[in-house]
């Protein structure tokens, strides 16, 4: 079944201060429903392609577009296009001087202006599937780091994305914090988001990706279906990459 | 008991009349303070732009209002607008145009310290959620930025308070000038009144300033936590 193709980039270029491309080349397409993973060792890129996709960089040349729509940071639509591609952040990054309720309507309140009422429920029940209805009336800096990430989601959740796009979710965390978040995150695949996820946590890449992604300088140096990439890659730099996931024994 | 000097503050009104040359010196820091705070807001996103420039020049009135002394920009707008401008400011427009002068710098740069302190994620998050730049402004800056400055803004309104007191070099009549005119005026009759008279102004001072830096140490304190 062919599916509908919702986020594609052609021939992105980007760089920092005009100096060495970050993206060389990257041409890609996300289908609705899909996940993908981008993996590859740090300062590949992946993260800046990630908040390419988002705008949140701006690019030197080649395109982005959302349903055949070419997508440009300078446009005043890049805000409305904006709120239907959601991302969360390594650091979480809740706004410290609002509550956890606070925090997850005001961008639906403000900028989406929902009835305030329908938003307060809709937001109880994704916190009570997070586990945190508890601490709705809480501030951020009482949550743990896995806590303040699972509301990161929630938040970006309630802006009913069409995408979402997680950079190092887990990076920052605690290893016993990784799972409670990266649980949410399954959940949510299973259930059909479409996600372009950045992550350094193999096993979960394998679990929960459709389609893997490894960069290398700025380019996609291999892709293909997680069964395939984890156990036999094609290419002696993803080979390379993955063995340092393994250690022997002495 | 006659000559204990105590007695000048209840001769006549003259405990009014010094309540009045505070209300002078008051009215001239809190108006200069609020059209600080106000411009300050302004200067500080100024001056966190990204051209050189524009960041120089704020540099440079910055430091300008940092090396002059309060008194001599007093005179020069008093006896400077006087004698070649031709226009004879009141000598409290004059202060409040000076404090303004002052104070808005020093509130650009508390703004600008500030506003650089929240860290770019914080844009980023906002950006991220679909919000406009003026939404994440309002929403999620400015609220972070008014908490870290309110320590620092108590500060300066109570250096301000005290520094209206230079303001009787330029003719104004506030506190410190009423307590020398009921000073000078019973010379004779109240030898000791100077004490008593300073004493309270001493007071005065004190009981204005006093709760905002304790206000401020609070805050400061509370946005530590």
């Amino acid at each position: 079944m062919k599916q509908e193709v919702i986020l594609t980039t052609k021939n992105l270029k980007k760089s920092y201060d005009n100096e060495q491309l970050v993206l060389k080349d990257m041409s890609f397409s996300l289908e609705k429903g899909e996940v993908v993973v981008v993996v590859g060792p740090s300062g590949c890129g992946k993260s800046t392609f990630l908040r390419c996709l988002n705008m949140l960089e701006p690019i030197d040349s080649g395109t982005i577009s959302f349903k055949d729509q070419v997508i440009e940071r300078d446009r005043k639509d890049a805000y409305t296009i904006r709120q239907k591609i959601g991302m969360v952040f390594q650091s979480y990054d809740l706004f410290p001087h609002l509550t956890i309720l606070g925090n997850i309507l005001l961008a639906p309140l403000k900028v989406q202006k929902r009835e305030k009422q329908e938003l307060i429920q809709e937001a109880e029940q994704l916190l009570k599937r997070v586990g945190l209805l508890d601490k709705k009336d809480a501030y951020p800096r009482q949550l743990s780091g896995g806590q303040k990430q699972r509301v990161a989601i929630v938040r970006a959740l309630m802006m009913h994305p069409e995408i979402l796009l997680l950079d190092e979710i887990t990076a920052a965390l605690d290893p016993e914090m990784v799972r409670e978040v990266l649980q949410v995150v399954l959940e949510l695949a299973k259930e059909g988001m479409t996600m372009v996820i950045v992550t350094h946590e193999m096993e979960f890449a394998k679990a929960v990706s459709d389609r893997v992604l490894f960069m290398d300088q700025g380019l996609v140096v291999e892709e293909g279906k997680p069964e395939d990439f984890f156990t036999s890659p094609q290419t002696e730099r993803a080979k390379q990459f993955l063995n340092t996931f393994h250690y022997e024994a002495i | 008991m006659q000559n204990l000097g105590i007695q000048v503050l209840f001769q006549g009104n003259n405990f009014l009349r010094l309540c009045g040359g505070l209300w002078q010196s008051l009215q001239i820091a809190v108006i200069s303070m609020v059209l600080s705070i106000v411009l300050g807001m302004i200067l500080g996103i100024v001056m966190t732009s990204p051209k050189k420039l524009v960041r120089f020049l704020c540099r440079i009135y910055l430091e300008i209002v940092r090396i002059m002394p309060q008194l001599v920009l007093l005179f020069l707008v008093y006896f400077g607008a006087a004698k070649h401008l031709n226009i004879n400011l009141p000598g409290s427009w004059a202060a409040v145009i000076v404090f303004t002068f002052w104070g808005a710098a020093e509130m650009g740069d508390l703004v600008r310290s500030a506003l650089q302190s929240i860290p770019v994620h914080q844009y980023q998050s906002g950006f991220g959620l679909g919000m406009t730049k003026l939404q994440v402004y309002r929403y999620v800056i400015i609220p972070q930025t008014v908490r870290r400055l309110l320590p620092s803004v108590m500060n300066l309104l109570t250096r301000m308070i005290k520094t209206t007191s230079l303001v009787v070099l330029i003719g104004v009549i506030e506190v410190v000038k009423v307590g020398k005119q009921i000073i000078d005026s019973s010379r004779y009759t109240v030898p000791d009144a100077a004490l008593w008279v300073y004493g309270v102004i001493f007071i005065m001072y004190f009981a204005i300033c006093y709760p905002f830096s304790r206000a401020a140490a609070m805050l400061d304190k509370k946005i530590k936590d």
